[in-house]
């Protein structure tokens, strides 16, 4: 059988559409059963309590906390690191086998299992620096796993910075690192912005790398220092749906909801930046 | 002053410098710390018994390391994973490129942006909540933490890489191959199929793989709804368990320092290994092209 090729094209475009709903639409489904199921747990108390009857009712309180601390000690990692390595790698560096082997590594990274960022992290700072299963080891194992995603996004931002902006600094007088930090990085800001954003969503999301670097199962009280094992969101999740019998399925859907909205809610900031600036873009 | 400056500048700039080649220290100290660790199993296990050999029983006296299990599984499950998301992946690719009117565009690429940012955790709660009993009751199987379950979620934590990479490689044919098609007298379709996705196969070829090292390295969902049972021969409506579940399953109750705990490591090993070849030759057969 063959179609005249008009009709062959609406019937492909058809087909195509379909399959793309089929990759989009679970998404929402995912979203609605969530937030249909799990914004009835949300209440001040599920927010701020910690807690109790081993994890079948109170609060989600200190895993909240935990995730927090974790997301904050990962950028302070990743951050300064991945911006400086982006700097080297769109002002520095020449094209040579260097340069290359950098990228190359960075795809690597960005490639490694979470879990097996979770053995390294637990080799590397638990173990061989003595950290213990602390938010310090912890942080440094997500700080690792996401500065592929901050390296990436900031050289793409820096290198979208026309060159005309530091030929006129330097012609001005100004040393390589003044053009750097006055006439490109203030220009790629909402880039790094956008990467550092994106940063924190999975850092906050991932599971797998603080198995055994940080989570605690039960912790019902706040971490004091950054020796301190701590709850987190997604390992609570996790718990709550596999180790605990009998949890009210309410909890579990409440958890999910406040981990989804914060994933999400960084994910749309980040969105929002991007094409704001995109937008508005002078060049 | 001028001195200090001057300095600072410098100091700066070896910071800078030093950052730059981080990547590759970190890569090259996550490879030494696995094989740190794992080395120590080959002491007491042969190799080829560690990768062949058809039991894991890590607890029993005497233990047995054999990983075949476990690969099965990860195949398993993976394969399946595979099926659904590859065909979907492409097409909806496909879709958003080259079809879609510009509005639309924008609307399914955050789609596929946010599902990439649905937490794994949670994909494994939903997992359990839905596709576990519903495979249960449609195949009429004892339980739906079977291998099918996690292949359906990990489709879905493929399909954003498979989309995002064989998107980016329709962008980069160049528009004058579809010129050249259009001038020819052929349709939008024609010109899609005989010439844009020939022209951009091995951009295509790579997406399907960093989606199937995405699947491979994925933990927590599968972990979540296969059942995590290590046995050979058994078919995707059966529980199954994966290369990294096994890590994250049982890390927390070995000894530190036990042939067990060393077992662990060589999987992750094994798992690094796979990925870096899969991201290698991915990257080659993106950048071939542009030569």
């Amino acid at each position: 059988m063959k179609f005249p090729p008009p009709l062959a094209q609406k019937i492909a475009f058809f087909v195509l559409f379909v399959m793309t709903l089929f990759v989009v639409l679970p998404v929402l489904f995912v979203m609605f059963l969530i937030v249909k199921n799990g914004i009835g747990a949300i209440s001040w108390e599920f927010l701020t309590a910690m807690p109790k009857q081993g994890m079948r009712a109170g609060g989600i309180l200190p895993a909240i906390v935990g995730t927090f601390y974790l997301v904050a000690g990962a950028i302070l990692f990743a951050l300064p690191l991945g911006l400086f390595a982006a700097i080297y790698l769109s002002e520095y560096s020449q094209d040579t086998w260097l340069n290359r082997a950098i990228r190359l590594a960075i795809i690597n990274i960005a490639g490694v299992p979470s879990v097996v960022f979770g053995l390294f992290g637990f080799a590397l700072f638990v173990s061989f620096f003595k950290f213990g299963a602390s938010i310090l080891s912890g942080s440094l194992t997500l700080g690792i796993m996401i500065l592929p995603v901050i390296i990436t996004s900031s050289r793409e931002a820096i290198d979208a910075v026309p060159g005309a902006f530091r030929e006129v600094s330097l012609s001005l007088g100004a040393t390589k690192l003044q053009t750097i930090r006055h006439a490109v990085l203030p220009h790629a800001l909402p880039g790094i912005l956008t990467g550092t954003i994106l940063g924190i969503g999975r850092a906050a999301g991932e599971t797998a790398p603080i198995l055994f670097t940080v989570a605690a199962f039960y912790l019902p009280r706040l971490p004091q220092s950054i020796f301190d094992q701590a709850m987190a969101l997604p390992y609570h999740l996790y718990v709550l749906s596999t180790q605990v019998p009998n949890v009210d399925v309410k909890i579990r859907y409440g958890t999910a909801f406040v981990l989804l909205v914060i994933v999400l809610l960084m994910n749309l900031i980040a969105i929002t930046i991007r094409s704001h600036f995109r937008s508005k873009k002078k060049w | 002053m001028l001195k200090i400056g001057r300095f600072k500048e410098t100091l700066v700039e070896g910071i800078i410098k030093t950052s730059g080649i981080a990547s590759i220290f970190v890569v090259t100290l996550i490879f030494f710390f696995l094989l740190k660790e794992g080395v120590f199993l080959f002491k007491t296990v042969h190799l080829h018994d560690f990768l062949l050999g058809r039991s894991w029983y890590p607890i029993s006296d005497p233990p047995e390391f054999g990983i075949l299990p476990l690969i099965y599984g990860t195949l398993l499950v993976t394969a399946g994973a595979a099926v659904l998301a590859v065909p979907l992946g492409i097409g909806a690719a496909i879709y958003i490129a080259e079809v879609a009117p510009p509005k639309l565009k924008e609307i399914l690429k955050s789609g596929i942006e946010l599902l990439a940012a649905i937490p794994s955790v949670v994909l494994g709660f939903i997992g359990i909540v839905t596709i576990v009993p519903w495979a249960r009751q449609f195949f009429h199987i004892p339980t739906g933490l079977t291998a099918f379950s996690g292949s359906v979620i990990l489709a879905f934590m493929a399909m954003p890489t498979i989309v995002s990479i064989a998107e980016d490689s329709l962008h980069s044919v160049p528009k004058s191959y579809k010129e050249g098609a259009y001038a020819l007298g052929a349709t939008r379709w024609q010109t899609i199929y005989r010439v844009v996705i020939p022209a951009c196969s091995s951009g295509m070829l790579a997406a399907v793989m960093l989606g199937i090292g995405r699947v491979v390295g994925e933990t927590m969902a599968v972990m979540m709804v296969t059942g995590n049972s290590a046995s050979l021969a058994r078919g995707i409506f059966s529980p199954a368990r994966t290369l990294t579940a096994t890590i994250a399953a049982e890390m927390g109750e070995t000894v530190q320092g036990s042939d067990h705990y060393f077992a662990l490591f060589s999987i992750g090993i094994v798992l690094f290994l796979i990925t870096f070849a899969i991201n290698m030759t991915a990257d080659f057969m993106i950048h071939r092209k542009r030569k």
